[in-house]
This record gives structure tokens, sequence and C-alpha cells, in this order.
């Protein structure tokens, strides 16, 4: 099963603090050895982001900052797993190390499943 | 948290940590089949525990310690057992002492290594290549015996049997835990990539409906090729076979049609092809290719297989390079199958009639005297020449040859079109 951790927060929380930006790597690390990890990214600040908005029949462009939002993506990984409880389990180990390294820090990873062949597969 | 709740996460658990615990626990003990005995029962003791106390908070941490204290115990009995003994007796207290040392080495980064010998303790070659199948899938790929069974369609009774043999054949054995060295190496490494593979093919070939926990054996061989690919960082071979089953994967979803039919290669919908899988088989071969592993007979699968995945449209593969990638493939690993392979790949290179011509050496091989593929292959050469009441005959006769329902419809369906000597039907 194919999973997609995304990590929301605050934009204003500044910069995260190097003994977590360590310990977030080495967990990558780790999860690249484990076979679990197949891809993850962070993403640039919502300031230089662009949406593309379909309402009303009509598309517009809106550039931001946006303002109304409170908490955004700020990054996302990839995982193949054997199940949920196992992605829950790595997403706790992963928000364990920002509320170790990282006091005060607010904020939440998401975990939503990918669909996969097995969700198309025609039922026995 | 609800009891159910807390089951689900011990199992996530077990299934992150339990490899490195056996592995780390063998170091300590120096048998495979206790030290799995004494994760089970630090398993068994979670299952009673956390319910009650909540789940702690590096769990991995504490079945190690709980196994390891298990261990402890379990010299301590044996010494008193052996009190008369006096020498063993001095023996085990020193392998105690070892065992709390081990343990603590065991704790640090060289876990990695501990891992890299479970795999090759599980691939030994004094045990069955289904034995070290099993165990692989026990010990590393974490699954249950009862899961390993619905796997391989066999009874619980039977792959717990199977462990069991398995693990004493091991003790018996004396088998050391260690990272083959030297000459050994290579063929011990290609005894454990030959293993996953089974284990990937096993999933693999099976695709119906009501058959998903074979899939999943895809993914568990993914993932202990990746496992291994971290482990042995240097060794071409392990991108190799990593590359293969990451783009072989990347077909899955494209491979069977709405009812479950299987659809063929050249056939599929290459939209519905998983993009990263083949971004990253295509990343594992070049790590192949890098390390000067090109040659490798898992490379040269993957070479090919990635000539498929990067052509956009079936029209736009290189078949020349797939030919010539079949020719050093033929001549690193002779077999019917690859020859047969190769002779499609130059009928599409060169066409049908140099096909032809390279098929019709293999009439002869006993091996592949009931395989429908050699007729329906050859049917399709002398179609494609024109030579239709030839054609019609192979095709017949590839479906008198095949177990495959689908695949007898669609042989007669060919024939069929032969009789007419009209146009190929098109792709189902």
């Amino acid at each position: 099963m194919r999973f997609m951790m995304i990590v929301k927060s605050s934009e204003s929380s500044g910069r995260p603090p190097k003994e977590l930006m360590d310990a977030i790597d080495k967990l990558g690390q780790e999860a690249n050895k484990a076979g679990t990890m197949v891809a993850s990214g962070g993403l640039a600040p919502t300031a230089v982001s662009t949406r593309i908005r379909l309402s009303r029949g009509q598309l517009t462009k809106i550039d931001g900052p946006f303002t109304e939002a409170k908490e955004v993506i700020g990054g996302y990984a990839i995982f193949d797993l054997k199940s949920k409880e196992e992605a829950i389990e790595g997403a706790q180990r992963f928000m364990e190390l920002h509320k170790k390294h990282w006091p005060g820090w607010e904020g939440e990873t998401e975990i939503r499943q990918i669909f996969g062949p097995e969700e198309f597969a025609p039922k026995a | 948290m609800t009891a159910t709740d807390t089951h689900r996460a011990i199992d996530a658990v077990w299934r992150i940590e339990s490899a490195r615990i056996i592995a780390g626990l063998t170091r300590i003990v120096r048998d495979v089949g206790l030290a799995e005995e004494l994760a089970q029962d630090a398993l068994v003791a979670a299952l009673e525990q956390w319910p009650k106390s909540g789940i702690p908070d590096k769990p991995g941490a504490w079945l190690m310690t709980t196994a390891k204290h298990r261990a402890i115990d379990n010299f301590r009995r044996h010494k008193l057992l052996e009190r008369k003994h006096e020498e063993l007796g001095r023996e085990l207290k020193t392998q105690q002492e070892t065992a709390v040392a081990n343990f603590e080495i065991a704790q640090d980064d060289d876990i990695g290594d501990d891992l890299l010998r479970l795999v090759f303790i599980s691939c030994h070659p004094v045990l069955s290549t289904e034995a070290r199948v099993t165990l692989t899938l026990r010990l590393l790929g974490g699954l249950t015996t009862d899961e390993i069974a619905r796997a391989f369609l066999a009874s619980e009774p039977t792959v717990a049997q199977r462990i069991v043999r398995a693990k004493r054949t091991l003790s018996e054995a004396r088998v050391p835990f260690e990272v083959p060295r030297g000459p050994d190496l290579a063929a011990r490494l290609s005894s454990v990539l030959e293993v996953i593979y089974l284990v990937f093919n096993e999933g693999y070939s099976a695709t119906s409906g009501d058959d998903w926990m074979r899939p999943a054996l895809c993914e568990d061989a993914l993932r202990l090729g990746r496992i291994l690919a971290g482990l042995a960082p240097n060794e071409p071979e392990v991108h190799g076979l990593v590359a293969l089953m990451e783009i072989q994967a990347s077909r899955a979803r494209s491979r069977t049609g709405p009812s479950g039919d299987p659809i063929l290669l050249l056939d599929q919908d290459r939209a519905r092809w998983d993009q990263l899988l083949i971004h990253r088989g295509l990343a594992a071969l070049e790590r192949a290719e890098q390390l000067g592993g090109a040659s490798g007979a898992y490379a040269l699968q993957a070479a090919i297989a990635a000539c498929h995945a990067r052509a956009r449209t079936a029209a736009e593969t290189d078949w020349r390079q797939i030919a010539s990638l079949y020719n050093a493939l033929a001549d690193l690993t002779p077999s019917p199958i690859v020859e047969l392979n190769r002779a499609v790949a130059y009928a599409m290179a060169f066409g049908p009639a140099s096909g032809l011509e390279m098929i019709d050496l293999l009439a002869s091989e006993p091996s592949l005297k009931s395989y429908h593929l050699l007729p329906s292959v050859r049917g399709d050469f002398l179609f494609k020449l024109g030579r239709f009441a030839e054609a019609e005959a192979e095709f017949e006769r590839g479906a008198s040859l095949t177990r495959n329902a689908r695949e007898r419809q669609l042989l007669l369906d060919r024939a069929r079109a032969c009789a007419g000597g009209l146009s190929e039907p098109g792709p189902r």
C-alpha cells in the first residue's frame, strides 16, 4: 500500500533547528534503507506559489502569498508500506522528532493512502 | 486506543523492527532459531503488556531489551542445568558476559551488518530453496506463518514445519553468523538475489482478483531488495535486481483488464505505468552500471525492461537495443527461454524472417516441447510473413498446449483469422 505523508504547519514558524533537520535526515536515511520511503520533498513557501482556480466556469490565476491559510503543506513523503498502522507508526516517529528538537512548534502530519492497483482490482 | 488498535500498532512495530531485533539477537546468542524464539517471546510480552500500559515511547528498544533479558535468563537456565559440567558452566558465564557486551555493540550503527548477516544465513546453501524463501520472508520480511502459507498456497502447519526444520538445519550445520568473503561472496550473494527474485515472481505471476495476497509478495520482494541495496550498496547485481523488480512492478496495474484477463506488454496502457517506480528502477540500473555491473544477468534483464519503460508508445521501442541485450544475456545465461525471447526481439528489430530462422533452431528443444509460447510465437512470425496456413496450424497447436482458458481463446481467434487470410485481430 502506498501512502503520502503531508506535513502541515504555519509558515511563520521560522527556520527549523539544525538538530531537527539532522534527525529528519537520519530518519529518512533509515526509511530509505528499510526500502519503505520511495520519494520525499520539501515545498517552497506559498509566497512564491500560484493557484489556478476554477470557479463558476472561470479560470483565475492567483499568486501567493495567501492570507487565509493558517497551516500550509510544507513537505511530503511517499511510502510503500504493509498497512496504515505502519504509516501511523512512521508518522509518529517523525512528529516525535519535532517534539524533541523544536519545542513550541505546532503542526501535523496527515496520512493519506494513494490508490494502487488493488483498489482497481475486480472484486472477487 | 482500543485493544484492537493496540494489536494493530504492535503488528506494525513488529513489521518495522523484527528483522533488526532478530539480527541483533542472533549476534548475541549465535543461533538464529533461538534468536527468533526470543524475539517472539518479546512480542508475546508486548501483546500482554502494551494494551494495559500503553505503547512505550521506543517500542523497538523495548522489544529488544525484553528479548535480551530472555536471552540472559536462557543462558542462566542452561547454566543451572549444566552445573555439574563446570567447564561448560564457565563457558556459559563468558558467553553471558559477551552477550551483554554484544548487545551494547548491537545497539550501535552496525545493526546493518547484523541484518546483512541475517540475510546471508536465511539464504544459506545448506537450506533447500523452499526453506530459504520461507525463512527470508519470516525473518527479514516479518511475515507471519499464516501470511507465508496464504502466499504460497500451502497449509500453515506445513510452513511452520518448514521453518522449524530450516532453523534446525542451520543450527546443526553450525552455520556461522557472518558475511561471506572472497570467492564465496559472489555465489552466496547470487543465492540471496535468487531468493528475492523468486518471491517477486511468485507474486508477479499471480494477478487474479481474489488472490491479492500474492501481489503483496511483489511488495515484500521489492522491500527486501531495497533493504539489500542499502546494506550492500557496492554490489552492482543487487542494484540490477532492484532495477528489474522496480520496472516490472511499475506495470502491475496495467497487466490485467477489467475482468482480470491478461494484457500483453505491447498492448498495455502505458499511461497507467507507475512512473515513480520506473524512475526508481532507471536510477537503480544507472547505479548498477556505474559500479561496472552493466553485464550482470539482472542488470541485463533490467536494461531490457528499461527499453520498454523508456518507450512512450509500443512503436517507439528500441528493438535493436533489446536484441543486442538479449545477445549478451544468451551468452551469459544460455537457456531456451532466453533464445525464444531473443527471437522475438530479432523479429521486431530485423523482421519476422530473422526471428523465424532463430526459433526454428529451437524446434527440437525438449524443454520447450509442450511450451505453448513456442508455437504461438512461431505462428505470429509466419502470420506476419503471410504464410497463413502454417500460422493457423501453429496457433492451433499453441491453443492445445496452454492451460489458460483466456490464452487459448486468444490463440483460437488468431487461428481463425488465418483461416480467412484476414488481418490480425486487434488488441483485446
